[in-house]
């Protein structure tokens, strides 16, 4: 056996902790030039892919004739709309047409997020009830709709809305309401000069509401003395336009609908396509925010709510300034991707012949033949919306996020 | 002047009420309907709605429905619910476009499928040899679908359709998605920019647009994708399009999960000498995958759901198919509600059941946490 002292020469192999190699950043062993060796083979595949996938479709357009470009836009679309937000006619070009149809969707989906949002909240806060029978309910209703393809839901909708309904001939009446095969008739004000005053009430409203508020704010954070943050600023904006509307000689004038020989005329009217749409979308979007918002509520810890009753707040403070803070950090990603999930569900109106934007890509590409083009208009629009969704919530999700270290 | 002590005499408070009953039926009525004046209010005014509609809705789907395929007597006054309709056309709802005689096959087939779904869902059958039971299972299916082998004649794609398209465009994009979800998400968490940015591209892309313009991608635009001459069967362009769509989801779910594990973890392997794909396979996708488990059975019972879709993209499966029964009988037509109700039933069986076992897994998972 032979012993090391101090100044013995160390065995092999340790002697590289001394010396290390010198480091040779183009071998194999490097870690780097590994990763740039599978990107560079990544970056080729996919090139190669992307670039075999045009080829084809380039060789298979000019086989076949296929006209290509964006330039079909400029012509007349040729159909009808049955419903839009504005005018529109056959003779008016196919970019017109998309823009009636991106309207159109964005009409059921921002109508059917709000609408979703309080039935889906009001449904999740149910599951806390202490009433055994709203729990049961709120927890069957979320069952049932989840488990249910929303296409099949909306197809039903449209078959209540078309064959269980009465004719119009018929309808149901409820005050000045009608509801009959030909969707929901519904008294809507007449427009009159008066009624612009009520907008003029609004700007000074809404300046003197915001300077309330500032003051309450900054009042709260220097005293301690809580105000009425939300509810008197709201309160002042709708006294303004009430005066301001009440200014300009109080227009109450309506037009209603009435029972004409064939159909409901005059007032405002909802066809049954949209009332299909919406309520499907709207029923099925809720069962999910309901559980979203179940989750939420349940993620706040319990000492928290008695704490906050220790402090001595009381339940509708406990609520405000406790729990909902912290819950809505837990909601609120979530519930966006519940928003996009109902904006994107929209395009299924394409089944029932509601004029959405995928509905009218389609009839364009039926006309025209040009898919690709038809298509990327489509996942364009869808998108835009979901990745500015996306930037939004990446933002909120930064400044609301616990600061930790 | 005298000064009076005030003498306190001990009084002992009135005892307290014995406790009442806090079991038993009578006591949950108690605390759970008429626990305070709200309570009881919200009780009373819902029984009484209840009791209003229930008795309407049990008469006209049970006690006045008409069960037998006439549709006179579905066509009667005070009939109710025609249920006939299903008695009548439930082979074409259930089947398709199959040819009749032949349809012991599509029934033998997804029972098959079905029975593997339910033991992939078993403990017992988690072995090394489950996934040789899928290849051959999947290929009894085919075999039994398509025919042209032993015997069987020969039943091309587009007359499949009902239950068994739903399930088997189901279980098939889930099979195939998983991989390309796990090789997407471990992309998109790695340090190369390229590969990063591609996963990423992949995924927003994905996320961004409907189901169905995926559809109309697959059934319109992939023609053009293909070199002249080669023709791609319109189940398995559909079948690519559910596939990439639900790997997009399914990745975004197992990054959840691989961003779960701690950092020590990873730090710990390396120190072991671990390489990257060992690492990820010895230390993170094991305890990933677990935590990820009830996220992608979600996602299978999503990808369920939007199987519907493909019947915009005219394939008949379970509602093409009803939609196809009932359209092309105009004396049947009338009741295409009651149809739609007993598809939605079978929907709902299939997903209602596997978001109950989602839960169970979720508990099963979360005990090693409970202590």
């Amino acid at each position: 056996m032979r012993r090391f002292s101090f100044r013995d020469t160390p065995p092999e192999g340790t002697m590289a902790q001394d010396n290390p190699p010198k480091k040779n950043n183009w071998s194999w062993r490097s870690q780097a030039f590994r990763g740039l060796i599978y990107q560079v083979i990544a970056i080729t595949v996919i090139a190669g892919v992307v670039w075999f996938l045009a080829h084809n479709t380039l060789t298979n357009m000019r086989v076949r004739g296929i006209q290509s470009g964006f330039d079909f836009l400029g012509q007349a679309a040729g159909f009808d709309i049955g419903e839009s937000l504005f005018p529109f006619d056959s003779g008016e070009s196919y970019w017109r047409a998309f823009w009636v149809g991106v309207t159109n969707t964005l009409r059921v989906a921002v109508l059917g997020i709000v609408l979703a949002t309080v039935l889906g909240t009001l449904l999740g806060v149910g599951r806390f009830s202490r009433n055994a029978l709203v729990r049961g309910l709120c927890l069957s209703y979320v069952e049932f709709f989840r488990n249910i393809p929303v296409l099949l839901q909306l197809l039903m909708w449209y078959v209540i809305m078309t064959e269980v309904l009465p004719m119009s001939s018929e309808a149901w009446q409820i005050g000045h309401f009608f509801l009959s095969k030909g969707g929901v008739n519904y008294p809507i004000p007449v427009w009159q000069t008066g009624q612009l005053w009520a907008a003029y009430g609004l700007l000074p409203g809404l300046l003197l509401g915001w300077l309330y508020r500032r003051w309450a704010v900054a009042r709260f954070e220097a005293t301690g003395q809580p105000r009425s943050m939300v509810v008197l600023p709201l309160l002042i904006v709708l006294l303004a336009s009430l005066a301001g509307w009440a200014l300009g000689g109080a227009p109450t004038e309506f037009n209603f609908p009435k029972r004409g020989e064939f159909a409901i005329e005059n007032g405002g009217a909802l066809t049954p396509e949209f009332m299909a749409v919406l309520l499907g979308l709207t029923l099925y979007t809720a069962s999910f925010i309901a559980e979203v918002v179940r989750g939420g509520i349940a993620s706040v810890a319990r000492g928290q709510s008695e704490a906050a009753s220790a402090l001595g707040l009381n339940k509708a403070q406990e609520m405000r300034l406790v729990m909902l803070p912290q819950a809505l950090r837990v909601i609120i990603p979530p519930l966006t991707n519940q928003y996009l999930n109902l904006t994107k569900n929209s395009s299924l109106a394409v089944a029932i012949g509601y004029p959405d934007v995928v509905s009218i890509a389609n009839t364009a590409l039926n006309q025209t033949g040009r898919a690709v083009e038809c298509i990327a208009i489509v996942m364009l629009v869808y998108l835009t919306t979901s990745l500015g969704t996306a930037l939004l919530m990446n933002w909120y999700n930064s400044r609301s996020a616990i600061k930790e270290r | 002047m005298t000064t009076t002590t005030q003498t306190t005499v001990f009084q002992p408070i009135a005892a307290r009420p014995a406790p009442v009953n806090t079991e038993g039926a009578l006591a949950w009525i108690r605390a759970n309907l008429f626990g305070d004046w709200k309570t009881s209010l919200a009780t009373i005014v819902i029984g009484a709605v209840l009791l209003r509609l229930l008795p309407g809705l049990v008469d006209w789907a049970f006690l006045s429905a008409v069960w037998q395929p006439s549709f006179d007597a579905c066509r009667a006054d005070g009939a109710g619910a025609c249920w006939g309709v299903i008695v009548e056309k439930y082979r074409v709802i259930i089947f398709g476009r199959y040819p009749f005689e032949e349809q012991w096959r599509p029934l033998v087939a997804t029972a098959l499928l079905i029975a593997l779904l339910v033991a992939s869902c078993i403990r017992y059958f988690w072995k090394a040899w489950l996934p040789v039971l899928w290849v051959v299972v999947l290929g009894l299916f085919f075999a039994l679908m398509y025919g042209n082998v032993a015997g069987l004649s020969q039943v091309d794609t587009d007359r499949w359709g009902g239950l068994p398209l739903t399930i088997l465009l189901a279980s098939l994009s889930l099979v195939a998605s998983f991989p390309i979800a796990l090789l997407v998400a471990l992309g998109r968490r790695s340090n190369l920019p390229a590969i990063k940015t591609f996963c990423t591209i992949y995924v927003e892309l994905i996320r961004g647009v409907p189901l169905i313009s995926v559809l109309f991608m697959a059934s319109f635009m992939f023609p053009l994708f293909m070199p002249p001459g080669v023709k791609i069967d319109v189940l398995l362009r559909v079948l690519v399009g559910i596939t990439l769509f639900a790997a997009a989801y399914s990745a975004e779910v197992i990054r959840g999960g691989l961003q779960a594990v701690p950092k020590g973890q990873v730090e710990a392997a390396a120190t072991l000498g671990l390489t990257y794909w060992q690492t990820q396979r010895k230390i993170v996708l094991p305890q990933a995958l677990a935590m990820v488990v009830p996220g992608i059975m979600n996602n299978f019972i999503s990808t369920f759901k939007d199987t519907s879709l493909v019947t915009i993209v005219s394939l008949y499966e379970l509602m093409g198919a009803m939609s196809l029964a009932l359209n092309s009988d105009a004396d049947w037509r009338p009741f295409t509600i009651e149809g739609y109700i007993f598809i939605a039933l079978i929907y709902f069986v299939f997903c209602f059941s596997m978001s109950r076992y989602s839960h169970w897994v979720e508990k099963q998972v979360n005990k090693s946490k409970l202590r």
